[in-house]
């Protein structure tokens, strides 16, 4: 149980700045995803933590303790490693003691906590085994048996569902939400898929470019993001942008793409007031798109006209790619919709669901 | 199509088939003579069967050897052994703990390779001399000194396909530097260790050159008493020719029995575990 700080934190190699003044702050038994494309400083920024790179300034703080100069060993975390990186020599069990061990933890102590732990994950069966006699999905579980038997206050993760195929991803991801419940521990987690973050994460971080963007929790992430990287980077399919124009007609504001023209509805225009031929961008999610045969009664809709270029049958969902003019957008719609290929149609966009940022700053304006 | 594939490959086997009875021709003529009476070493009938299977030679050539047998072991033992493990130490430190100066270190130590025998006998004599070791002890020393190089290549390389990620995972269970090594990368280090255990031991048990400098009479190792075995007047073949077998068995059988690990640790970077 444990908090952790990351105060005015940057890492350079050499002359490439990998991180640039990262601050966080991680409560204590707080589920927190790291989250950014590849390359962005995220598997980096747990590095530190975890004591594997050394800062090169700034402080990180485990519990009020600096913990700098403080062996990984020392730092009272454990990890989990993409590759697992399991000891392949060694027996399942032993690969679980061996922190223990090198610990000097009493033997009946360890035999305790790591039955305890494969009890918990499953994997009671295989303890004699060799790692190379485990599935992808059972070696998994060791990497993590290997961390909970240690007892650390945090426990790091780095991309550990990236080596699963997709359905065991699934499975693995609402077990460790799972254990992250049962263990009451503070979890920091890296991802570049968002679809994991958004369903296991207390709260989010994005970075990208060695950058914080937004600290938040995954339902404010996604309604709220604050700027034009997060609300690209969070939800899928995308968000759709629309580079547009603020336009004042009398008491109303409308969005002007140069293709359509949209207006904001009157409880949502105040900040866009004094903008008037403001450059922008225009976003809305695919959901928020509706084919007008099935749009809901009750939302505040624009309607758009458009080409239907792609249609995707999903089951549940149509996905509809759409042309207008230089824009090309995409709609979740109803699976019953009629929209087929070349059809020009009018789509209803959900005007209490938009967003608008500065075409400039790429900040969100509200 | 069939037909000329089939063809071409008969045509491949005949020049192998040759090269293979033209490499074995030595072999052939060690063994007949091994086993021929001196009266019938001839060059005449170099290439007949003996007359009968008789082991007097090889038990002439035992009395003979056996003490220089001995002391090949007692040299190539400790010389294989310890140049392995020095190897796989400077290995795992230029391939996991990398220092500043260590890519430049590297190629400095392979370099050693590629000094000839010949061109540091004298400095190499004087040096013995001057530490004062001598005999069996400097030939081993030589040996291990002269092994650093292919040793530590190999085991770098080694080291240097394992992930990172697993050194990692020990540095944040609580194992230092050495106790990495000793808890994880020794255990699964045989295969090297077999491969640079088979070289060593081959190429200290083949050498002449440093055995013929260092060693006097008592503690001549196999190969310069094989050599020194003939008389300056008459050579009895018969005797020398088991001698050689002899000196050569021990090399032979460690490859035959070790071989396939030999291959298998020689591929052990490019398979995964």
């Amino acid at each position: 149980m444990a908090s952790v700080t990351y105060k005015n934190v940057v890492k350079k190699f050499g002359d490439l700045t990998i991180i640039k003044n990262l601050n966080i702050v991680v409560e204590d038994k707080e589920f927190l995803v790291l989250v950014g494309p590849s390359g962005c400083g995220k598997t980096t920024a747990l590095r530190l933590l975890a004591g594997l790179e050394e800062i090169t300034d700034g402080e990180i703080v485990i519990d009020d303790r600096v913990v700098n100069d403080v062996a990984p060993k020392d730092r009272d975390i454990a990890m989990v490693f993409q590759s697992y990186a399991l000891y392949p020599h060694l027996s399942v069990y032993d690969n679980m003691a061996f922190g223990l061990k090198l610990r000097k933890t009493p033997k009946d102590e360890i035999k305790r906590r790591v039955n305890e732990a494969a009890e918990i994950l499953g994997i009671t069966d295989l303890l004699q085994r060799k790692p190379r006699q485990l599935s992808g999905g059972q070696r998994q579980r060791v990497a993590v048996g290997r961390a909970i038997v240690r007892e650390p206050k945090v426990f790091l993760f780095d991309e550990p569902l990236s080596n699963l195929d997709a359905k065991l991803r699934v499975q693995m991801r609402a077990e460790i939400s799972k254990l992250h419940q049962r263990l009451q521990t503070t979890f920091i987690y890296v991802t570049h898929d968002q679809t994991e973050a958004m369903t296991m994460a207390s709260r989010i971080a994005v970075i990208t470019k060695g950058n914080l963007q937004q600290l938040d929790t995954p339902q404010n992430l996604y309604d709220h993001p604050n700027n034009l990287f997060v609300a690209g980077f969070i939800g899928s399919p995308a968000m759709n942008f629309f580079p547009a124009k603020l336009v004042k007609q009398g008491e109303k504001i409308l969005v002007d793409s140069g293709d359509f023209q949209v207006t904001i509805p009157d409880s949502h225009s105040a900040p866009y007031k004094s903008m008037d031929g403001r450059s922008v961008i225009f976003g809305i999610r695919p959901e928020n798109i509706h084919d007008a045969d099935f749009a809901p009664q009750d939302i505040r809709g624009e309607k758009v006209t458009a080409k239907v270029d792609v249609t995707e049958l999903m089951g549940n969902e149509t996905l509809v790619y759409l042309v207008s003019g230089r824009n090309t957008f995409v709609g979740r719609v109803d699976p019953r919709s009629k929209l087929r290929l070349n059809d020009t149609t009018q789509v209803i966009f959900d005007m209490d669901k938009f967003h608008i940022f500065d075409a400039g700053t790429e900040e969100a304006i509200r | 199509m069939k037909t000329k594939l089939h063809l071409g490959k008969n045509w491949l086997y005949l020049p192998l088939v040759m090269m293979a009875i033209f490499y074995l021709l030595p072999m052939y003529v060690i063994l007949v003579t091994g086993f021929k009476s001196f009266a019938e070493i001839d060059l005449k009938t170099m290439w007949d069967l003996p007359k009968g299977i008789a082991f007097d030679n090889y038990i002439e050539a035992w009395a003979k050897l056996s003490p220089s047998l001995r002391n090949s072991f007692v040299m190539v033992i400790p010389a294989s052994l310890i140049s392995s493990a020095i190897g796989s130490l400077n290995g795992y430190v230029l391939a996991k703990w990398k220092f500043r100066g260590s890519d430049t270190i590297f190629p400095f130590i392979l370099f050693g390779m590629f000094i000839p025998y010949q061109s540091i006998m004298i400095p190499l004599v004087q040096f013995m001399k001057g530490i004062g070791v001598s005999g069996l002890p400097g030939l081993a020393l030589a040996h291990i000194i002269y092994g650093i190089p292919i040793t530590t290549l190999t085991f770098r390389n080694y080291y240097a396909s394992l992930p990172q990620e697993l050194l990692e995972a020990a540095k944040i269970d609580g194992a230092d530097m050495l106790g990495i090594y000793r808890h994880i990368l020794l255990p699964i280090s045989l295969p090297s260790f077999v491969v640079v255990l088979i070289w060593q031991f081959t190429s200290a048990w083949n050498d002449f050159l440093f055995a013929v400098i260092l060693t006097g009479n008592k503690e001549w190792p196999i190969t310069v008493a094989l050599n020194n075995m003939a008389g300056s007047q008459i050579i009895a073949w018969n005797v020398q020719m088991a001698g050689s077998l002899l000196a050569a068995l021990p090399t032979l059988l460690v490859y035959i029995f070790l071989g396939r690990y030999f291959l298998r640790g020689l591929l052990a970077g490019s398979l995964k575990g």
